[in-house]
């Protein structure tokens, strides 16, 4: 599903973030990406959702070398991958309900059938009784749900996160790490950048560690 | 969301089982069909919505909206006015051109009865519509009368005024270019000391349109630019304030066109409104200048009275503030929409 080769990435005034990354994640896996703040994860990221480039090597996505993809194709291809953020990324002016519908509204979906795929998608984050409120009226961890369900209702074949429990207190980021895995479950490909290393190991999945924008272990979990 | 069932609804009546399959049946029904839960509808239901949330946009921020409105409209008002005098001015010449007198002095030695069998002679010119005689008499007498120098015409031993032939020229021929063709015709033809076609005014009045309506041209041109810039300005501002929104947005895999979108109906929107407001301001400055207009028509013996831009004119005012907004609004989006890029 995923494959670096030979990637790196260099930023403006010289900082390489990655070095001669090889990687490969299939389909159907569940990854957590370890390191400490500034080691590249979420670089390696920003490089799956196109959100930046790589300096030299190739990035494939689903066995599509993404070099070839041009601005003007970058939001089809976005469609295909829910992202997550530390900060939710949610929009304050708007309902619960049209934040999850944001990624149908943009395809041209009828209004029904958004708002069944809204409610499942609220529904399975546990928070279907929150479609009306504003996000601004959640508590942390709630957002990072709604962010989850607006990541997750157009059934994404990847789903990538950066940080997305480094806010919240362990017992909530279980719980959300749980629900990642829940989609996992389901067949979708997840990606997890997180600093959390108890969290993770408790939870047992494979481990790529990055140490200074290079590969420094990968272990397979239980 | 509520509007798709209707559509729904609607769109099965005209294939009510009943009805013959008429040309005029089929013809209804195709448009219908595509719009039977296809891609289109959706479409359209989402512009329509669109359309309408960009104007509840708008008034969410009814001080600024309206400033920016009132802008437009000034810049709308200004070249439509003096488009509206200019053409103001056309239909006044248009008025004085059938007033155009050939005077035809002619010499000292023609009698008033030689005077006469030529007016008799000239009213069978095609080229002339009337023809009036002014004895040499007639023309002392009325300006005795006229100017107050009575007693000094009174010292004159004989009337220093030549007999006078006033011709009008015939319909059709009554350009700036026919009456001077035509009065060096009647120069060369008659017995005549002077003739004289005041036609110069005319034409200089023409002229002096004519640069007006250049002005007015430029000045369009200019202010045009001016409301392109405005709504730009105003669509810039508005991207930035909903810079998180676009950068979400963009995320999540919306297009160009989708994010673009709400900020082209809001240029729509403020054009649209610029003109009316423009047309407003018009119709007011009208009404203000019909009372003055009217009475200096009537101090020259003229009918003549301010005419509005018409319904048309009205079409040409508020259509093409629609398109600037729509325009400046476009270039704008797409210009700063493009800085916006999420993950940096």
């Amino acid at each position: 599903m995923i494959r670096f080769e030979q990637v790196h990435k260099r930023y403006p005034g010289g900082r390489e973030a990655l070095s001669g990354v090889d990687l490969q994640v299939d389909a159907g896996e569940m990854v957590f990406l370890t390191g400490h703040s500034g080691a590249g994860k979420s670089t390696l990221l920003k490089l799956i959702g196109l959100l930046e480039r790589a300096t030299m090597g190739q990035v494939l996505i689903d066995g599509r070398n993404t070099a070839g993809i041009g601005r003007r194709q970058i939001p089809a291809f976005r469609r295909q991958i829910g992202m997550v953020f530390q900060d939710h990324k949610l929009l304050h002016d708007r309902s619960v309900f049209d934040n999850v519908a944001l990624p149908l509204i943009i395809t041209g979906m009828a209004g029904k059938e958004i708002g069944k795929r809204v409610r499942a998608s609220l529904d399975q984050v546990g928070l279907l009784k929150a479609e009306r409120v504003r996000p601004m009226t959640l508590s942390s961890g709630e957002q990072q749900r709604i962010g989850i369900a607006r990541a997750v209702v157009s059934k994404p074949p990847l789903l990538i996160a950066d940080e997305p429990t480094g806010n919240l207190d362990p017992e909530l980021s279980l719980e959300i790490m749980r629900l990642f895995a829940r989609f996992n479950e389901v067949g979708v490909t997840v990606v997890i950048a997180s600093h959390d290393l108890g969290l993770i190991e408790h939870l047992g999945h494979r481990r790529i560690a990055l140490t200074d924008g290079r590969l420094d272990g990968d272990a397979h979990g239980s | 969301m509520a509007r798709r069932p209707m559509a729904e609804r609607k769109s099965r009546r005209p294939a009510a089982p009943k009805r013959k399959p008429t040309k005029q049946t089929r013809r209804k029904k195709t448009p219908d069909k595509s719009n039977n839960g296809g891609p289109l509808s959706v479409h359209g239901g989402h512009h329509l919505r669109e359309l309408i949330g960009s104007l509840g946009r708008l008034s969410a921020q009814p001080v600024s909206a309206l400033m920016t409105i009132a802008v437009i409209a000034i810049a709308l008002a200004l070249p439509a006015g003096l488009q509206l005098m200019v053409a103001n001015g056309r239909a006044l010449s248009g008025q004085w051109d059938g007033a155009i007198e050939i005077a035809v002095y002619l010499k000292q030695d023609i009698t008033p009865a030689a005077a006469g069998e030529l007016a008799d002679s000239l009213r069978d010119d095609p080229g002339l519509g009337s023809v009036r005689v002014i004895p040499a008499d007639e023309a002392l007498e009325e300006f005795r009368e006229s100017s107050g120098f009575g007693a000094a015409l009174d010292a004159l031993t004989e009337n220093p005024l030549p007999n006078l032939l006033l011709l009008t020229p015939a319909e059709g021929h009554d350009s700036a270019e026919a009456v001077a063709a035509l009065s060096d015709r009647l120069r060369k033809e008659l017995p005549a000391d002077i003739v004289q076609a005041d036609t110069e005014w005319v034409a200089r009045f023409h002229a002096m349109l004519d640069v007006v309506r250049r002005v007015v041209a430029l000045a369009g041109a200019m202010l045009a630019l001016g409301v392109v810039l405005i709504v730009g300005n105003t669509i810039r501002l508005d991207i930035q304030n909903r810079r998180d929104e676009i950068e979400v947005t963009k995320l999540i895999g919306a297009t160009d066109g989708f994010i673009r979108r709400p900020f082209l109906y809001s240029g729509f929107w403020y054009g649209l409104f610029g003109g009316l407001l423009a047309l407003g301001l018009i119709m007011i400055s009208l009404l203000a200048l019909e009372e003055p207009v009217r009475r200096v028509a009537g101090l020259y013996g003229s009918g003549f009275r301010l005419t509005g831009p018409g319904l048309a004119g009205a079409g040409l005012i508020a259509g093409p503030g629609a398109a600037l907004g729509w325009l400046g609004s476009w270039l704008s989006a797409t210009r700063n929409m493009r800085r916006i890029e999420p993950g940096n």
